[in-house]
């Protein structure tokens, strides 16, 4: 999203950089770092080959292994920003942020794992993304979600996002990050 | 089956018209083209017609070319309704950097109004 007027005057922030540690509301013992795809990348799969589609997003993620591959390749591919959320070996949370234009904008996007929702994995993921973002260069960040999905409208107000178009089908939304 | 496709200056909207011919040269279909004034896109009319005959004349397929000028969805809506076409054509949105499927405004205009049949091609 390139309209520098839809993101709002006063930046938010500063967020925390990975890695952060913390027990989640089910006293699960959480860790969220940056993405490393030699260790993590199979791990990331085996988490969206599990996600349930009811939960997809404007077709996103993908599902059947071929697809969700390709799309991975994609949104980690070179100058996005990721980090994923650990429980033990398992990767149950996943955020990233894909460089859009102009310079130093990006979109993000978040997924936890269905039996780790509503748990408080989601706002530590995307205050660390967003540290993480903000540590590589990012200022600009924005998202869509769907009108009627409230937790998640919630959770991105509750960071610092403020609504930038809310006429389309996808409510859009824009954080400006603290320099 | 009379279809009616709907172009205007959008990537998804040319690649439904490539993939809506290579169906009718199978199927037989009947096909209108339809010129549209997308806001979304600077592209003009007289662009969009030369690559509507480029993609037509490859097939070697013709087809009538109309223009609407005006809101493009409504244009499209009544144009459908009024000739009696059986089914919509447009292209299914373009995707973000994310990859997130987005929905234009006349495809969305389109899909909530016409009670003609809608194909989205993605």
């Amino acid at each position: 999203m390139s309209d520098d007027d839809a993101y709002p005057d006063e930046p938010a922030g500063p967020f925390p950089e990975p890695p952060a540690t913390f027990d989640d509301r089910e006293a699960r013992a959480i860790t969220v770092r940056r993405y490393d795809e030699a260790r993590d990348r199979d791990a990331l799969m085996t988490m969206y080959e599990a996600f349930d589609p009811a939960d997809r997003a404007q077709g996103i993620p993908p599902t059947g292994e071929e697809r969700i591959a390709d799309w991975l390749d994609a949104i980690t591919g070179p100058e996005t920003v990721n980090v994923v959320a650990n429980y033990g070996d398992a990767v149950v949370g996943h955020a990233t942020l894909v460089p859009d234009e102009p310079a130093a904008t990006a979109e993000l996007a978040i997924f936890v794992l269905q039996e780790y929702q509503g748990a408080g994995i989601g706002t530590h993921v995307i205050e660390t993304l967003l540290g993480a973002g903000r540590a590589a260069g990012v200022e600009r960040v924005w998202l869509t979600v769907e009108r009627w999905n409230d937790p998640a409208i919630s959770l991105y107000e509750k960071v610092g996002f403020v609504a930038s178009d809310t006429e389309s089908f996808e409510h859009e939304m824009a954080i400006r990050l603290d320099g | 089956m009379k279809l009616l496709l709907g172009i205007g200056g959008s990537d998804d909207s040319t690649r439904a018209l490539e993939r809506t011919v290579e169906r009718v040269a199978e199927t037989g279909d009947d096909l209108t083209v339809a010129i549209l004034r997308n806001p979304a896109t600077e592209v003009d009319p007289a662009t969009v017609e030369e690559r509507t005959q480029t993609v037509l004349d490859e097939a070697d397929m013709a087809a009538p070319v109309r223009h609407l000028d005006g809101d493009p969805g409504s244009q499209l809506v009544d144009l459908a309704e009024r000739e009696g076409f059986d089914r919509i054509v447009l292209g299914g949105g373009e995707t973000s950097p994310m990859g997130k499927i987005k929905l234009g405004g006349i495809a969305e205009f389109v899909l909530l109004n016409s009670h003609v049949s809608v194909t989205l091609v993605r």
